[in-house]
């Protein structure tokens, strides 16, 4: 076991969570990242590995909650998924060797910061951070959106007041800053 | 004074008692009064100085278009100029000021301006101010600008924090007004998702001021009964003071709603005002109509008002304008002033109607005539009236109601350049055909005036709107209530008056529009810039119609053919912060930080901003005062030792796929299908017109794995250049793209004892002897007891370096690890400012050198460019202009004189000759001091400056008055041959 112990996003040792009487938001440290782009001519073997992981592959828009593995669409034919780190730090090597050729994995934990954000006032908090149509959205709706001038990803879960918002790992401290500043705006 | 002319009834609150000053005397007024009508209330009628000729002003409406009450509200930071007191809802504590006075507001120093007025007219200031030349600078722009704009700024930062959101809809109905409430209510009762928006803080529009009933409830009643059914609706989203600003492209429109504008200070953490962003996929303009002056002489008193302020003032705030009031009008609407007043028990001294077939009253006078004149500075005595007989009257009043007529409230049909029509029998514009996409347009906004009318097309038109998008509904029922046409006799302006206003807020007269004409600024848009007719804070609002109708006349035109100006966006004047939002200050744009930022700070790193990245630029220790001190020590160190400088900024890229090989082949103009797994190649990236576009260097992990790098400001460039030669050059390949940037810690480790410090970190089973890891090789490595890295042996200094890669979670830590084994090495951590100096030093180009204009032979790689394969930017750059003789090639600098700086920018001369463009021989991109050479040097481009080593040149800066004796020598100041960095 190696002898490096890693940060949080945020910079901490323990992931932070903010509690608003409202709406809390959850620093999730806790999920392995790894992009999934089929390569040439292996798109429906893909699909097949997608579907041995996933139960069912995430269409456009769309988001796929199972247990370990989760993914998202990003693209035609590429998509995100992710596992629980603990279990699956090297994700993108275990799906590798499902897939082998057929693939390009890269390792995207690193990239990304995530937040969980749940609430009564989620609904008005979303309208306030960003574009997506929160109201139309419905579980598992996936949007790309910008979120203080940052490209984000915004999950809605499939439990009605609650989403997941992936923003870029560097900037971690300026989204949590919009997200702070805009959950104490509506208290 | 207090409160004297209250009446009873209005839809205030009498049980909250609310204090306030003006102008430093305090006052009482109620919940639901605006400062207007608490002020009026009070007795108060003189608000303001007028802008150019500093006249005696008051307030002239009850809505947002008030061109006359303008006051300074609140103070210190908080303060805001050109508040119109028309809107602001009054509360405990306002605190508010006249504008554009010198000294107190009712002896104005600088009213002297009005005995002036014959020099001041329109334009006057390009005909003046221009003779002595030298008297601009010192004298008249002095004045002007002590003169110009109407009231002040703090000069403090806003401290409000203001926010922005995002709203989704079936339907917008814009204005709550009897017309808006019926669609909304239509709308809402359907299930569409529907937002009322209206920018007061009591829905009802006109509702709210008249005595009318709607079946058996008063106007407000029924208004009140409406929306609280729409608030009651879950789909039914309900705005107060929320204005809409602007129709912008595919059917969204800005909204500014005010959360705390009626508080006295907002609640900690929450926003002043909001910018929503409305997605709509309809949209219903019901926005009303805006009564129209009559211009006469001395026509801006203050007291004299529009006729339906007044009639609001009394019938929703409770207040008489006056005790004593004579109402001047064209149209039967003036007259339904008169009578309400008179049911309040105001006196109503006369009706003026130019009209010859007015309707009569046995409540008051009726005369058939037109005023004349007016008496009365500081507030309105008396009104002169030439009857139709031609004998004249004087009747003494205290206010004036003027009603001209109703222009019906089209501004938002033309923010995308739409033109309004005109109709005869209303005398008034109406939207023209070209509507923004998805709006249309009812009640009084387009030109339906009776309270029956605007219902019906309310109604009519949420029905229509929401049939286009598949939504079923039904009409409401229209409750009975008055159902007038318009009785209207044309009439803008009383022939034979001299100083007659058009233009209130911008003192625009109709001899102003006259002269105008004389002038030969007859087209609108001229007329409008000349005279800056419409071009104050109300756009117009009161002022537009009268311009354009006198200028028709004076040119003997029509007035549709006369045409009209464009409205813009902000239908209101708006704050700056509500468009800033939250980016302002620290958070103007994300910062980007990089692993070892925490660590840094820690350090007491200076930093610099690299586009949206924080990089640590130097680190100082204790004693060191200058930056220039810690920069040395660290490239020294480096040179000496070792070094650490966190580069995970560069940008890494990912290209995986079958076809990887021959897509980087594409991409540089250098080979790398044939590079060998586990190295690494410096890659030179050319545009497709066969300048340098970037360079980095490609990393063979894997047969299908390369990590290619870039400059960090040239990351997303890149990344978009290579995605769209990707999908759209060469589609068939198979590669895919994926960005790392942020996926990895990256350190360069660079000096003498890099080597000996990685062994302590790279776990034993990777050998980094030089035999087994040469210079440009790559591996995938572990560190620390097993974590995953990516080791590459790459020098961007010039010394034996390593860049080493772990996942970003774990770089915090591993540069701790680097500082802690390397102490036995005097590790040093240096910044950017280090790593400009050691590459400089080196010779290797970076962002200076790829300026956008120089090729890969002016950076002396023409070799590079691959004559053996087709990749983007070959063909063209072996273009004649880009190889001819004289080309610029790169060279290093250095002074004569080790003295002397050398300046990036500076251009090079020959030794002897003119120093002028005609003579320029290349310019210095790069310079530094190098402290291992103990002078300045720099890099540069130079006409042939392969063939010019060893001459002496002049180093120019004309407009800093530099220049330099210096020599062309290498750009590979240290070590030339690369034995450093193969050790």
């Amino acid at each position: 076991m190696h002898s490096l112990k890693p940060v949080t996003a945020l910079g901490g040792i323990e992931p932070r969570t903010d509690v608003f009487h409202h709406l809390s938001i959850i620093e999730n440290d806790g999920l392995a990242l790894a992009s999934f782009a089929a390569r040439r001519g292996f798109e429906l073997e893909c699909q097949t590995v997608l579907k041995g992981l996933l139960g069912v592959v995430p269409s456009v828009g769309k988001a796929i909650f199972n247990d370990p593995i989760s993914g998202f669409w990003l693209g035609p034919d590429q998509w995100m998924l992710t596992a629980p780190r603990d279990s699956h730090e090297l994700l993108a090597d275990i799906v590798k060797n499902e897939c082998g050729a057929a693939a390009s994995m890269s390792e995207q934990t690193g990239a990304w910061v995530c937040f969980d954000v749940i609430g009564d006032a989620l609904l008005a908090f979303c309208e306030r951070i960003c574009s997506a149509p929160i109201r139309q959205m419905q579980g598992g709706d996936t949007r790309r959106t910008s979120i203080h001038h940052l490209n984000c990803i915004l999950i809605k879960q499939s439990a009605g007041d609650q989403i997941r918002i992936f923003g870029p790992r560097a900037s971690a401290d300026s989204l949590h800053h919009a997200l702070f500043t805009t959950a104490t705006a509506l208290a | 004074m207090n409160q004297v002319n209250r009446l009873k009834g209005g839809q205030i609150d009498r049980s909250v008692t609310h204090r306030f000053k003006f102008d430093g005397k305090t006052f009482e007024g109620h919940q639901g009064d605006t400062l207007a009508s608490a002020l009026l209330a009070n007795g108060v009628r003189l608000m303001g100085r007028s802008f150019k000729y500093h006249r005696p002003r008051g307030v002239l409406t009850a809505g947002s278009e008030e061109p006359n009450a303008l006051v300074e509200l609140r103070n210190g930071a908080r303060q805001e100029p050109n508040s119109r007191a028309t809107t602001i809802e009054l509360f405990d504590g306002l605190l508010a000021k006249s504008q554009n006075r010198l000294g107190p507001l009712k002896y104005d120093l600088l009213a002297i301006n009005d005995r002036f007025s014959n020099f001041l007219t329109a334009g006057f200031y390009y005909k003046t101010f221009m003779w002595p030349a030298a008297f601009w600078e010192k004298v008249y722009e002095p004045i002007i600008r002590r003169a110009a704009g109407l009231g002040s700024l703090s000069q403090l930062d806003d401290p409000d924090v203001y926010d922005k959101g995002f709203l989704y809809c079936d339907l917008l109905v814009i204005g709550a007004g009897p017309a808006g409430l019926a669609a909304a209510l239509t709308a809402g009762r359907s299930g569409a998702e529907v937002i009322l928006a209206d920018e007061d803080f009591r829905m009802g529009g006109r509702l709210n001021c008249e005595s009318l009933t709607l079946d058996d409830q008063s106007a407000p009643a029924w208004a009140d009964d409406v929306v609280a059914e729409l608030k009651s609706l879950p789909n039914v989203r309900v705005m107060h003071r929320t204005t809409i600003i602007g129709a912008f492209d595919h059917g969204i429109y800005g909204a500014v709603e005010r959360i705390s504008d009626h508080l006295i200070v907002p609640d900690l953490g929450k926003p002043r005002q909001i910018l929503w962003r409305i997605y709509t996929k309809r949209t219903i303009l019901a926005t009303g109509a805006i009564e129209r002056p009559i211009a006469f002489e001395n026509n801006d008193r203050p007291g004299i008002m529009l006729a339906s302020a007044i009639r609001t003032y009394a019938n929703r705030f409770a207040v008489a304008a006056n005790k004593k009031i004579v109402i001047f009008t064209n149209n039967d609407d003036g007259h339904r002033t008169a009578k309400d007043l008179h049911a309040m028990g105001v006196e109503v001294c006369g009706v003026i109607d130019v009209r010859a077939d007015a309707p009569r009253s046995l409540d008051y006078e009726v005369l058939h005539g037109q005023v004349v004149d007016t008496k009365g500075r500081l507030g309105l005595k008396q009104v002169k009236i030439r009857l139709e007989n031609g004998n004249i009257r004087s009747l003494d009043c205290g206010a004036l109601g003027v009603s001209g007529g109703w222009n019906p409230n089209v501004h938002l049909t033309c923010h995308q350049r739409g033109r309004p029509t005109w109709r005869d029998d209303i005398a008034a514009f109406v939207p023209g055909v070209d509507l923004p996409l998805g709006m249309s347009v009812a009640g009084a906004a387009s030109g339906i005036m009776s309270t029956t009318g605007a219902l019906q097309s309310g109604t009519d038109a949420a029905c229509a709107a929401l049939s286009v998008i598949g939504i079923k509904s039904r009409a409401i029922t229209i409750p009975q209530t008055e159902d007038a046409p318009v009785s209207i006799q044309p009439f803008w302006y009383v022939r034979g008056c001299r100083r007659a206003w058009i233009d209130l807020q911008n003192d625009v007269t109709v001899k102003d529009i006259q002269l105008s004409h004389q002038e030969g600024f007859r087209a609108v848009e001229h007329l409008k810039r000349y005279t800056t007719l419409g071009m104050a804070t109300d756009q117009g609002k009161t002022s537009n119609m009268g311009g354009l109708a006198i200028m028709a006349e004076l040119a003997g035109t029509s007035i549709p053919k006369a045409g009209t100006t464009i409205f813009r966006p902000p239908y209101t004047p708006t704050a700056i912060g509500v468009f800033a939002g939250r980016h302002r200050g620290q958070d103007f744009h994300p910062k980007r930080l990089t692993p070892s930022h925490k660590w840094a700070k820690e350090q007491g790193a200076a930093f610099v901003e690299v586009g949206n990245w924080m990089r640590a630029q130097w680190f100082p220790l204790a004693g060191e005062t200058k930056w220039r001190e810690s920069v040395d020590r660290e490239v020294l160190a480096v040179r000496t030792s070792v070094g650490v400088c966190d580069v995970t900024t560069l940008g890494k890229i990912d290209v995986q796929g079958a076809e990887a090989a021959e897509f980087l082949n594409k991409i540089y103009c250098n080979g790398f299908a044939k590079l060998a797994v586990g190295k690494c190649r410096y890659g030179l990236m050319l545009r497709e017109d066969g300048i340098a576009k970037d360079d980095g260097t490609a990393a063979r992990l894997a047969d299908d794995h390369f990590v290619v790098t870039t400059t960090t400001a040239n990351a997303l460039p890149v990344y978009r250049h290579m995605e769209f030669v990707r999908q759209c050059l060469f589609p068939d390949m198979d590669v895919q793209l994926i960005s790392t940037t942020e996926s990895w810690a990256q350190y360069a480790v660079a000096g003498p004892n890099s080597r000996a410090l990685l062994q302590k970190i790279i776990d034993p089973f990777t050998d980094l002897s030089n035999d087994a890891f040469p210079f440009m090789s790559c591996a995938n490595v572990t560190v620390c007891g097993g974590l995953r890295a990516r080791l590459f042996r790459i020098s961007f200094s010039g010394e034996l370096a390593y860049e080493l890669a772990v996942p970003t979670a774990y770089g915090d830590a591993l540069i701790r690890k680097i500082i802690a084994v390397g102490a036995e090495f005097n590790v040093t951590p240096y910044g950017t400012e280090a790593l400009g100096v050691l590459r400089i030093e080196k010779g290797h180009a970076a962002g200076n050198e790829l300026n956008g204009t120089t090729t890969a032979q002016n950076l002396g790689m023409g070799k590079l460019v691959s004559k053996t394969k087709d990749s983007i930017g070959s063909i063209l750059s072996e273009r004649a202009a880009l190889t001819a003789p004289g080309t610029l090639c790169q060279v290093g600098i250095k002074p004569l004189n080790p003295a002397d700086p050398v300046i990036a920018g500076a251009h090079l001369m020959n030794e002897k000759g003119p120093i002028d463009a005609a003579h320029d021989q290349g310019y210095v991109t790069s310079a530094c001091f190098s402290p291992n050479l103990g002078h300045a040097i720099a890099i540069g481009f130079l006409k042939d400056g392969d063939l010019r080593l060893g001459e002496k040149m002049r180093l120019v800066s004309p407009l800093t008055g530099i220049e330099t004796k210096i020599e062309i020598v290498s750009a590979h100041f240290i070590d030339p041959q690369g034995e450093r960095l193969r050790a």
